[in-house]
């Protein structure tokens, strides 16, 4: 009981027509203030969903399992009106796409006002003063200009900065940023994830950095958790994850992440295959249907395998034994990966 | 903004032009002789040509159409010397059954019309988008998929028989209610009430029925939207949520069509008032139509128009007020 955010066992499920989805299968960490996590993953690996049930946003028929504490308060089975108390105050999320998660009727300044105002109970004055403020923080030039402005007169980078300002408005300890930057331009996202950054420096905040991109993560993140069909399947240093990556899937994602000084022959290297689908996830490891290092038809296709330490901190799922995960990627990934894991580090 | 209301006022002008064109050349193309309507029984063929003079039918059509439309403006005079009739300002002549200006019918049904379509407006509006609210919020539950059946009977019952079940339950087996006849608001508020309850929820039961389905429709799309995520991540109560964020975007196309249709309603419920036998807009237009007395018919048409387009102006403008990306220039 040590960190701000710690995570136990979070398991989600979906009861829908077609199925029980497990969302989210049995993911652990923990993050202290000043700290950042990037968690990775495709689309439908659950690392939103693990977000939105932080923040206690699921919707529809779901169940939660497992534990999930903000400096020492249980939230997984807190009352719902405990829970929404601590949104927007001690813990914020902006989302990926700030045009349609900004409400189009209202002037950016009463959005960040309302969260304000909610939590502080300050008058209309001061939370304008402070919604000034946090707009010109965040980088918006002539805040006390741009305040009644609606959030469709904003381009699509100032937008998410008036979506960090809001989520910033009450000082949150935790910082949810789901895919802060898949929406906006390649120009424009260093400058977003810069500016998460300076601000986590300046208000210690605990940041969790949900990305389908590795770049993104090795640029701010001081942990990464990789996630796969709803599993958590390497958890390391940044260090680890990039430099000695010890998981299959982490190595398709290294050799797939887009880069322009590479030869046009090594340029990207996708992951055959599709991701599971949640509702039937292939039986032992999920990764088995589309490793390129299976050993089936076991213990592959038919055990789980342990998650477990290699060394440290570092946590991996796989069978293959750790000699030939180093070998495997002394061999075949890591000259095809050099340039990025030199940059990335 | 201005620029874009006097824009409008003037396509309003147009528009109204062209109705008043179109109604006008139909009802001269049509058999009946309207000097010999109203010439009555006993009539000769001077006398019918004199009254043809004093009416401007012996005038070529595009003079007459003029006539009719300065008429409205200006007010006209019918016939030369002592025969001649002022038709004062707004003119829209006089009927041929019983020689009342067309303007003071209207006027004397406009209040029963206007008493049943706010009347039933305010209520449907009430329900309609209280149920819409509710089913689009307990999606699925007992109480939506009994409002949706309720609904969807509201919008295939046709009026008529609506009304007639109100009135056999309420006015003939309970015996709650009056005979409903219209009284004066101000005089009498509770007489008036209680005359306009039967055609009110007569017809805000069809209205309810749609605009429960609509504003469902709306809000579930709405409450699904990520700036609704968004509200809730900012740990707003769900009161607010469901308010402030969620019910302003879903209902704003709802205002959209309320204005067409009370719009609509202000020219006349022709059903409800003839089944209630309420002296409306519409009920004058009924008779009229009866006994082809075209000049109350051009009247009634143009009324109904100017409230129908006018409406559509009143909710463009409304609907930049509340939609902030709408600008007009």
């Amino acid at each position: 009981m040590t960190s701000l955010l710690e995570v136990e066992d979070l398991r989600v499920r979906f009861s829908t027509e077609d199925g029980v989805v497990r969302a989210v299968d049995g993911v652990s960490f923990e993050v202290d203030r000043g700290q950042t996590l990037g968690i990775v993953g495709e689309s439908g690996s659950g690392k939103s969903v693990t977000s939105l049930a932080i923040m206690g946003l699921l919707r529809g028929r779901f169940t939660v399992e497992g534990s999930v504490t903000l400096g020492g308060d249980e939230l997984v089975r807190a009352d719902p009106d405990f829970v929404r108390e601590l949104r927007g105050n001690r813990m914020a999320m902006i989302f990926q796409d700030p045009l349609s998660s900004l409400h189009p009727y209202y002037t950016v300044g009463n959005q960040i006002i309302e969260a304000y105002r909610l939590h502080t109970g300050a008058t209309k004055r001061v939370a304008r003063k402070r919604a000034v403020d946090l707009l010109g923080r965040v980088g918006i030039p002539q805040p006390e200009g741009r305040i009644d402005d609606y959030p469709h007169q904003f381009s699509g980078g100032m937008r998410q900065r008036v979506m960090i300002a809001m989520a910033l408005a009450c000082d949150p300890e935790l910082l949810i940023a789901d895919e802060p930057t898949t929406a906006l331009d390649v120009t424009v996202q260093a400058q977003i994830l810069n500016l998460i950054a300076d601000l986590q420096e300046e208000f210690g905040t605990a940041v969790i950095l949900i990305t389908h991109d590795l770049g993104v993560v090795a640029g701010v993140a001081d942990e990464a958790l990789v996630m796969y069909a709803g599993r958590p399947v390497e958890h390391g240093t940044l260090r680890q994850v990039f430099y000695e990556p010890r998981h299959p899937y982490t190595w398709g994602l290294l050799s797939s992440v887009t880069r322009l000084d590479r030869e046009p022959e090594h340029r990207l290297r996708p992951i055959s295959g599709n991701p599971p689908s949640l509702i039937d996830v292939p039986s032992g490891c999920p990764f088995h249907p589309r490793c390129p290092y299976r050993m089936l038809p076991e213990p592959c296709s038919t055990e789980v395998p342990e998650y477990a330490p290699v060394n440290g901190g570092h946590l991996v799922a796989c069978h293959l034994s750790e000699q030939e995960r180093t070998e495997t990627f002394a061999r075949d990934i890591l000259p095809r990966v050099q340039s990025s894991v030199r940059k990335g580090g | 903004m201005i620029r874009y209301i006097v824009r409008r006022l003037i396509a309003v002008a147009g528009i109204l032009l062209v109705i008043c064109g179109i109604t006008f050349v139909i009802f001269y193309v049509l058999p009946a002789d309207p000097a010999t309507l109203a010439c009555g029984r006993a009539c000769t063929p001077e006398r019918i040509a004199e009254i043809q003079h004093q009416l401007g039918l012996d005038r070529p059509i595009y003079q007459q159409f003029f006539d009719y439309v300065v008429g409205i403006f200006a007010g006209r005079t019918f016939g030369t010397g002592e025969a001649a009739v002022q038709c004062p300002f707004p003119c829209l002549g006089f009927s041929y059954q019983n020689n009342l200006p067309v303007w003071s019918l209207l006027m004397d049904r406009l209040p029963v019309s206007a008493s049943i379509a706010i009347g039933a407006a305010a209520l449907w509006l009430l329900v309609g988008l209280g149920a819409g609210v509710i089913s689009a919020l307990r999606k699925g539950s007992l109480w939506d998929r009994g409002a949706m059946v309720v609904a969807l009977s509201g919008v295939s019952l046709p009026v008529y028989f609506t009304a007639l079940v109100l009135l056999y339950v309420f006015y003939i087996r309970l015996e709650l209610i009056p005979y409903p006849e219209f009284v004066n608001p101000f005089t009498d508020p509770a007489g008036w009430i209680s005359a306009m309850i039967l055609p009110w929820i007569t017809l805000a039961f069809l209205f309810s029925a749609m605009y429960a389905r609509l504003t469902r429709a709306g809000m579930l799309d709405t409450m699904a939207e990520n700036y609704v995520r968004t509200a809730r991540a900012k740990g707003l109560p769900e009161r607010t949520v469901v308010v402030k964020h969620g019910m302003r975007a879903a209902l704003t196309p709802v205002i959209t069509i309320f204005g067409i249709d009370l719009g609509q309603l202000l020219g006349g419920a022709l059903i409800t008032e003839t089944v209630f036998g309420m002296p409306g807009v519409g009920q004058l237009a009924y008779q009229a139509i009866g006994t082809i007395d075209q000049p109350v018919i051009m009247g009634v048409t143009l009324f109904a128009a100017f409230f129908i387009v006018f409406a559509n102006l009143i909710v463009d403008i409304l609907y930049a007020v509340l939609d902030p990306r709408v600008r007009y220039t």
